[in-house]
């Protein structure tokens, strides 16, 4: 067992957490929350040539090759920060499902513009009244000819105003179960008939609605076999919740960071608030969440990025990191006390 | 034992109920947004429930119900800390505009501590709501630790010189008033050293800024006072006692929970549940939902009987002291707790804010989940909470 990094690993976390730490300052999260595309272009094109939005894409299509534990270790880096930018939606969901789903004629269209910086891209899936998961997907797609013509709607689409291309989940099939009868489409988001609607949430990141009220899709845009979306979007799922949790541990640890030099720093009853135990209790209950969600969560990375069936440790992962990250961030809020309500301080984030 | 209300207190508490529902307007529960706990929002936001708020606390003054239970000399109703009490829980539960700081807090302890002419100078004007107090307690470096606070006020002639800076003032910009301490006798013992004042908000040399919270709304200030001048005559009570009846102060600020408004939010929320469909299913019949549900009503129950019982104390004579924070602790931290079920309970959508046709329980999901984050910080957080019910009230050793 070794549970380090390796050494190519460590250099690009500690690069990573450079180059954010100095493009992506508290100021400028703040600065995009009204922002319609939410990120600057150059912090983007910076991040191109570093080479992050081709880190799971493999050589022969323009990318760098990396594993899925890379991934994983830049998500943490731009979690540290609250980095918002297209690069979930294009790096994570876009281009794993292309991998995983895609002709060879569309990796060789497509890849090599994700990793280039070229092309953005957003997940379709939820539709109102539903969670998580299939079930309540109800967007037809019904073949016309060439084409297939979708008609629904769906909520909660990130990136959806930018993207260049909006994978869709959508039903083929009348007697769809949870497994089958669904197919993803790859389509082009200036198609006549797509609309999206900015949803205004709590958090920085830019969601959509998006309307698909008859739209045409080529036969030659279905991603994956038809009627066979179940089995692509459960790889894609384990994948996509792995990710979200490095981001939240990258999170969590800035949140502890804070707070646990704000607490060695700030004075009351004339001595550091740190040296009340009722401090350092809430500090050592931190310590537990924030390293016990890393490890969850890298073992999940790990068994993914080594190709063992890892469902049961991502769901672990998810379940724990997400409720260990309220946790501590309610924490840092109680221990910075009233400043940690105020728009100025960074632990709002 | 009787756990229920007497016929009086019955009759009182329709008397309340039917003045609500015929002074405020038939909406204003669902315009308020007040999160119960949380110290983030205030409705003086818009200037038209501005306008209805001044209007209604005009009445209320009117009906003599901002001093229900003080004495009939002062302008007082010399009803029980009971009805106070049942008064108190029907406005929150339909977020009246609030009972204020100049009613809740100063009214009561200057009634309790100041001089003859304290009481003749402020008592009518804060029994008529004529005017609003703000508190001006914490300083940069006192917050929890509020005996350490650096601001002084030093006497010149027949005046009081202050100086220094106040913080998380909240409504400093929209009140008349400063309920205001200072050093008053740097040598003496920290707890021996402080004095209470009430600072006219006009005083040349007070400046108020914005400070912005992060539900997006101007509640806070921080105040700075620069050789402000202040009468002797609005020292309240004596020199250098200020500690002492500031802790009683608090005592009563910790009793103004807003417990109605807890019950107000969970009716609402339950409402929501029942009417709401996940993936095809009624959102009530997932037993995990059930289960967040049934919990915390059981906690709104407890906070109740913890609510009742320091107006009970304080009709048998008592102060209530280890018991307003044990209340405190127990409303703050559910403040906070209903909060995060109220996210889970909603999953994707709770994160969508008032006016998404999407948002579930008119958007106050996100409004809330920013709100209690004050709630268990702000008139001392639950860690001196806790450490005030574990010294003061079991006697475990401080040191």
């Amino acid at each position: 067992m070794d549970l380090d990094l390796t050494q190519e690993q460590r250099i690009l976390k500690s690069s990573a957490r450079e180059f954010l730490k100095k493009e992506y300052p508290p100021s400028l999260l703040r600065e995009m929350k009204d922002d319609e595309r939410g990120y600057p272009q150059n912090l983007w094109d910076q991040m191109v040539d570093l080479g992050w939005t081709g880190v799971l894409i493999p050589e022969k299509y323009g990318g760098i090759g990396g594993s899925f534990l890379d991934l994983c270790i830049l998500l943490e880096a731009m979690g540290e920060v609250c980095c918002q930018s297209p690069f979930f939606s294009t790096v994570v969901l876009g281009a794993l499902a292309i991998l995983s789903a895609g002709r060879e004629e569309q990796k060789e269209a497509l890849l090599p513009k994700i990793a280039d910086g070229d092309l953005i891209f957003a997940l379709a899936m939820t539709e109102p009244g539903g969670w998580y998961g299939t079930y309540n997907i109800a967007m037809s797609a019904k073949s016309d000819k060439d084409d297939y013509i979708l008609d629904g709607t769906k909520l909660f689409v990130e990136n959806a105003h930018l993207a260049d291309y909006i994978i869709c989940v959508a039903c083929t099939n009348e007697s769809k179960t949870s497994e089958g009868g669904f197919t993803l489409f790859l389509v082009d988001s200036k198609s006549p008939g797509v609309k999206c609607v900015p949803m205004k949430t709590l958090g920085y990141d830019k969601q959509c609605e998006v309307i698909f009220d008859k739209v045409s899709v080529p036969k030659g845009n279905v991603l994956g076999k038809v009627d066979q979306a179940g089995s692509i979007l459960e790889k894609l799922q384990d994948q996509a919740t792995v990710a979200k949790c490095a981001e939240l541990v990258g999170c969590i640890q800035t949140a502890f960071d804070l707070t646990v030099a704000y607490a060695k720093e700030r004075k009351q009853f004339g001595r550091p608030i740190g040296s009340f135990q009722a401090v350092q209790h809430h500090c050592a209950n931190m310590v537990v969440d924030v390293d016990g969600s890393r490890f969850i969560t890298y073992q999940a990375a790990w068994k993914i990025s080594e190709g063992i069936p890892a469902s049961l440790d991502v769901a672990m992962a998810k379940a724990w990191t997400s409720s260990a990250s309220r946790r501590v961030t309610s924490l840092a809020h109680q221990i910075h006390g009233a400043i940690s309500f105020t728009e100025e301080y960074d632990a709002e984030t | 034992m009787e756990f229920g209300f007497s016929e009086q207190e019955l009759a009182f508490r329709e008397e309340v109920e039917a003045f609500l529902q015929r002074e405020l307007p038939s909406d204003w529960p669902e315009r308020s947004r007040h999160w119960p706990g949380g110290y983030g929002t205030i409705e003086v936001q818009d200037p038209q429930m501005a306008a209805i708020a001044q209007e209604f606390r005009r009445k209320l003054a009117q009906k003599g119900w901002f001093t229900i239970a003080w004495p009939k000399e002062y302008g007082g109703k010399a009803h029980t800390y009971m009805q106070q009490a049942i008064f108190d829980e029907r406005m929150s539960y339909y977020r009246a505009p609030n009972v204020g700081i100049a009613t809740g807090i100063a009214g009561p302890t200057i009634l309790r501590f100041g001089t003859e002419e304290n009481k003749r100078d402020w008592i009518p004007r804060i029994a008529n709501a004529e005017i609003e107090m703000w508190l001006a307690y914490s300083e940069p470096d006192a917050g929890s630790d509020l005996a350490s606070l650096q601001m002084t006020a030093v006497e010149e002639g027949d005046e009081y010189v202050i100086n220094g800076q106040k913080i998380w003032s909240t409504i400093a910009h929209l009140a008349d008033y400063a309920w205001l301490i200072a050093k008053t006798d740097p040598d003496a013992h920290r707890h021996r050293s402080v004095s209470l004042f009430v600072v006219d908000n006009k005083s040349p040399g007070v400046t108020i800024r914005p400070l912005i919270n992060i539900v997006g709304v101007h509640s806070f200030n921080e105040v700075f006072f620069d050789n402000v001048r202040v009468p002797k005559r609005n020292l309240i009570g004596e020199k250098n006692a200020g500690f002492y009846y500031l802790m009683v102060a608090l005592d009563f600020e910790r009793l103004l929970v807003g417990i109605g408004g807890f019950r107000r939010v969970f009716e609402e929320l339950l409402e929501c549940v029942k009417q709401a469909q996940r993936d095809g299913e009624p959102l009530g019949k997932d037993s995990s939902v059930r289960r967040k549900l049934a919990e915390i009503a059981t906690k709104i129950e407890i906070a109740y009987m913890f609510f009742w019982r320091t107006a009970e104390m304080l009709d048998k004579g008592l102060v209530p002291n280890v018991e307003s924070s044990v209340l405190k602790l127990t409303t703050t931290e559910l403040s906070r707790h209903l909060a995060n079920v109220v996210m889970e309970i909603f999953g994707p959508y709770g994160q969508l804010e008032a006016g998404s046709e999407w948002a579930p329980f008119r958007g106050m999901a996100p409004r809330g989940y920013l709100d209690c984050v004050s709630a268990t910080i702000g008139a001392g957080t639950s860690e001196i909470q806790r450490s005030i019910i574990a010294t003061r009230g079991l006697g475990l050793p401080r040191k």
